[in-house]
């Protein structure tokens, strides 16, 4: 009744903005590319992309995959919940793991943020788009997450060999895209890259979308390292001597690999007290993840080399 | 959850809330750009703690303000990132007030920077012009306010900076607001407003200063929360590219995409612009169920009642009102690219959602931004605009660029790089091609076709000089020649003795040259005829030109992939020697480029195969795609 209320009075103009944007991006690169795929990486703004996707296709159902890049290290309801969300779309869901990468026991713990990284999802995410021949590739990145995304285009072009050439980026005029590309080569594409961190989250509200539970405070095991709260998702994490797991309520902001997330503590627990915080929050979000921190400027390295 | 709840969360549930405002920044190096945004962006509490620590530390370090925070941090350089010729053209910055969002496309401020202030501005709603107080108008910002003008702009506000630093002085500011009136009234803004401001200090810039008495508007935040850029879209004609068509299954066919302008409801009569079709709208659905009406911006799903052809790049559009279809129109061309404009070259124009070949036909003029003068020009370069004729290969729907500035949009793309060329805006269409255009023939190519008993293709045979063009065409011909076959062979070198022996070899030649030679290939195609084309036509781009002109299948690209050491081993003309001696400019293989064919639909292997053995080839292919019969030759056989 209330959601009925609401879809009535209808988005913000702000958010209806924001909303055809990202339609029309998403019907473009469907119109234009031979083999899109939809990279599905299980947190809010994957949630917010798929939404959007099933909006701007129907009837139809989206003409893509999803395809998600499975490190093997994510929280195991991130894994239920993938998998019963893209039940609930009716699309195709890939999974790719660097088997090769696994094989040589490459992990968070033994090998490294950066290294794990590298392996399991930059590599890996070549490795698959090669396999199934993609030629676009949707991620959900936002230009607001980090400095040196603010320049980032929606439409990204990548060599044969994935590199990101940030010295030969097209110019983006009005909405004319340009798709034109050579074989083997392809697109990465960015829906949301005018979103902010609070627009997600207000989209979220407004549309009703599921997310992850980890969004939302909840007593969970956690330990304390470096200052970071890491939860203790499974038994592979390794307890220093003297460590012991303690539960606090704490919550996530962003959602990547267990051992390389920080939560933080929180009473959270419905989306407008997510909402809420978030406006009174006074760190930036990528705080959380570990991997920023490794070295300066590596989202900017991380990019060239193909990661999203 | 309660009413009372989500509208805490929301707090724009129960008030109405401007979209938010696109605006480009625009200022020379050091007038305090980058200290406006990080102020801006500070004030508004949006510099998050661990943030805000680091920029107190690099303050320290390299701030030009002593102990104090300098805001130019925060925004991290551009001006360091072109240096190491990384292209930023845009950088986008957002925040947020309680009234409303913002969206800053802020690009870089040197000298070069048309083709960056275009990019930002061609989504932005308003622009603000930063001034040093000190300084007052000076070139660059009436090139900005050119630039702006063009690309369809039609707010401006004028930030008055480092106010601070001329003693607040009323008479200075009020001399730069009368120089810039005088100056910006052929531009055609809707408002403009001046404000004294001192990014630095923070003078009028969220709240207003009291060091400036003598100014009676609000402050810059104030005036950016409220004031109202909607055009009017929805009231303007109805305009709706077809996007994607929607069909999941066989009982629902329907239209995706935006609407340019206008609104529609269902019932309401449509035409498609390129066909002059009418229907009427059945429905306007979207996920969330069908609509009564819809207006600009919204994405949604038509369905029409009756069953039109309709696919891809069709515009509909109100038929009271309708769109100009033409396939020549003059625009404004802003260059993006390193490589420069060739008149008569192909590029691909995107209009919408519609891609099509499109050649400059004519440079009417070139713009001085500086001064709005008009010169003459033969190329546009890099970071040039200028009033061009373009003639695309069908005709095509669109709206003065003044009109609407999505239906009034192109951009042009290079066909072998891929690079966004330019950026395009109609001015107006040309309506030559309405006059000379289809004169009604009665005996169509068709027809021609009919009394003879092949179809009429070119062979177009491309490659290096001495690779064997000329020795493999004349075995085809005269093949087909003997199997009764009508045909022509036309040669570089034959053309360029009479037709075009106006022509030289520079890149503007070369291309001239193929377009007419592909003008004569297509003319004698309609006559029915084989016509065999033998030319080094180093360049894709032109080969795609040709290949447009012509149907379906009409075109055979055949690549005589003869490598160059060995051509120039045969050297048959003694040309390359000469060439590598530095007497021949503009030698293919030698100073010029040659760009091999990515599909051609035959690759003539001259290492492994005699010019005989080619000529079979290509009669063999000529005769599995049953261009011409499968008989016998009269005389040897030579396809061993
Ligand atoms: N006194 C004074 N200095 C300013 C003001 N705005 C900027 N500046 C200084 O002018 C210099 C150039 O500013 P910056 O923002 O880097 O210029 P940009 O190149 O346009 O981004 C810096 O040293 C600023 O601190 C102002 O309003 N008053």
């Amino acid at each position: 009744m209330l959601q009925n209320l609401y879809v009535n009075k209808g988005l913000s103009p702000h958010l209806r903005r924001l909303e055809s944007e990202a339609i029309f991006v998403l019907r473009e690169v469907a119109a234009e590319f031979s083999r899109p795929v939809m990279l599905y990486s299980i947190g809010k703004d994957s949630s917010v992309m798929l939404h959007l996707a099933l909006k701007a296709f129907h009837p139809s159902k989206p003409p893509f995959p999803l395809l998600h890049i499975d490190t093997t290290w994510k929280f195991r309801e991130m894994i239920a919940f993938r998998d019963a969300a893209a039940k609930r779309a009716g699309m195709e869901l890939l999974t790719y793991v660097n088997k090769e990468g696994l094989a040589r026991g490459v992990s968070p713990i033994a090998s490294g943020s950066s290294v794990h990284t590298q392996v399991m999802k930059t590599e890996a995410l070549r490795q698959a788009l090669d396999l199934w021949h993609f030629d676009a590739a949707f991620g959900g990145a936002r230009r607001d997450e980090e400095k040196s995304r603010a320049k980032e285009r929606i439409f990204s072009h990548r060599s044969a060999a994935h590199a990101w050439d940030p010295r030969n980026q097209r110019p983006e005029l009005w909405h004319l895209f340009n798709t034109r590309i050579k074989a083997g080569e392809s697109m990465r594409v960015f829906p949301l890259s005018n979103w902010t961190e609070l627009d997600v989250w207000d989209y979220i509200l407004a549309e009703n979308i599921p997310v992850v539970p980890l969004y939302f405070a909840k007593p969970r095991p956690v330990v304390e390292r470096g200052g970071a709260l890491i939860m203790v998702d499974d038994e592979r994490l390794p307890l220093k001597p003297g460590e012991r797991p303690r539960m606090e309520e704490i919550r996530f902001r962003t959602l990547g690999c267990y051992p390389l997330t920080g939560a933080i503590r929180s009473h959270a627990t419905t989306l407008p007290e997510v909402i809420a915080e978030m406006r009174a929050s006074k760190t930036s979000e990528r705080e959380g993840r570990l991997i920023d921190h490794d070295e300066s400027g590596s989202m900017e390295k991380k990019k060239r080399e193909g990661y999203f | 959850m309660l009413a009372t709840e989500l509208a805490q969360a929301v707090p724009y549930l129960d008030k109405p809330f401007l979209p938010a405002l696109r605006l480009l920044t625009c200022g020379s190096v050091d007038d305090g750009k980058s200290t406006l945004i990080g102020r801006l962006l500070y004030e508004q509490s949006l510099i998050l703690d661990d943030q805000l620590a680091a920029l107190k530390r690099d303050s320290k370090k390299h701030g030009t303000d002593g102990d104090n925070i300098d805001f130019a941090l925060l925004v991290d350089g551009l001006e360091a990132e072109r240096e190491q010729g990384i292209t930023i053209d845009v950088a986008y910055r957002y925040f947020t007030t309680p009234a409303r969002s913002f969206v800053i496309a802020d690009t870089p401020g040197h000298e070069q920077y048309t083709r960056n202030m275009a990019t930002g501005a061609s989504g932005a709603d308003l622009a603000i012009l930063l001034i040093d107080a000190r300084k007052g108008l000076l070139t660059q910002t009436l090139r900005h306010a050119a630039i702006v003008s063009l690309t369809g702009i039609k707010h401006v506000v004028l930030a008055v900076n480092k106010i601070d630093l001329t003693g607040f002085d009323q008479a200075g500011f009020d001399k730069i607001l009368v120089d810039f009136k005088y100056f910006a009234a052929a531009l055609g803004f809707k408002t403009l407003h001046a404000i004294p401001i001192s990014a630095r200090h923070g003078d009028n810039v969220s709240r207003k200063s009291p060091n400036t008495p003598w100014y009676k508007g609000p402050a810059l935040l104030d005036y950016l929360e409220t004031i109202d850029v909607a055009e009017d879209k929805s009231s303007a004609p109805f305009r709706f590219a077809v996007q994607w068509v929607n069909r999941p299954h066989l009982d629902f066919r329907g239209f995706s995409g935006t609407i340019a302008s206008g609104t529609i409801r269902p019932g309401d009569e449509i035409v498609v612009a390129g066909s002059g079709r009418l229907s009427r709208i059945a429905r306007i659905g979207t996920f969330d169920g069908d609509l009564e009406s819809a207006g600009a911006g919204d994405a949604v799903t038509l369905t029409l009642t009756d069953e039109l052809d309709i696919s891809r790049g069709d515009i509909l559009c109100d038929p009271k009102n309708r769109a100009e279809v033409s396939g020549q129109f003059a625009a404004h061309l802003i260059w993006m690219n390193e490589e420069r404009l060739l008149p008569g070259r192909s590029y691909l124009l995107k209009a919408g959602t519609r891609t099509v070949p499109a050649t400059v036909t004519e440079i009417v003029h070139r713009l001085d931004v500086n001064t709005l003068g008009e010169q003459s020009a033969q190329t546009l370069r890099l970071n040039e605009v200028g009033l061009c004729h373009l003639s695309v290969t069908s005709p095509m729907a669109f709206d003065p660029y003044k009109a609407n500035r999505t239906t009034g949009a192109f951009i042009l793309i290079d066909r072998a790089s891929h690079a966004t060329a330019a950026a395009g805006l109609i001015v107006h269409g040309l309506n030559r091609a309405a006059n000379v255009y289809v004169q009604g023939l009665s005996v169509g190519k068709q027809d021609r076709t009919r009394i003879k008993h092949h179809k009429p293709v070119v062979l177009w045979f491309t490659g290096l000089s001495g690779a064997g063009k000329s020795t493999i065409a004349n075995l085809v011909e005269t093949r087909l020649y003997a199997r009764g076959v009508h045909t022509i062979l036309l040669d570089g070198d034959n053309l360029r003795h009479g037709l075009n022996k106006d022509l030289g070899f520079i890149e503007e030649d070369r291309v001239e040259n193929i377009r007419r030679t592909g003008e004569v290939a297509k003319l004698m195609t309609e006559a029915g005829l084989i016509t065999l084309c033998s030319f080094i036509s180093p360049f894709r781009a032109e080969r795609l030109m040709v290949r447009d002109m012509l149907g379906a299948g009409e075109f055979i690209e055949i690549f005589v992939d003869t490598p160059l050491q060995e051509c120039i081993a045969r050297d048959p003309k003694g040309l390359y020697r000469r060439a590598i001696a530095g007497e021949i400019r503009n030698f293919t293989g030698i100073d010029q480029s040659y760009e091999p064919p990515e599909n051609p639909e035959l690759i003539i292997a001259r290492e492994r195969q005699t010019a005989e053995q080619a000529a079979a080839q290509i009669i063999a292919y000529l005769t599995e795609h049953q261009i011409i019969d499968r008989i016998e030759e009269l005389g040897e056989d030579w396809s061993i």
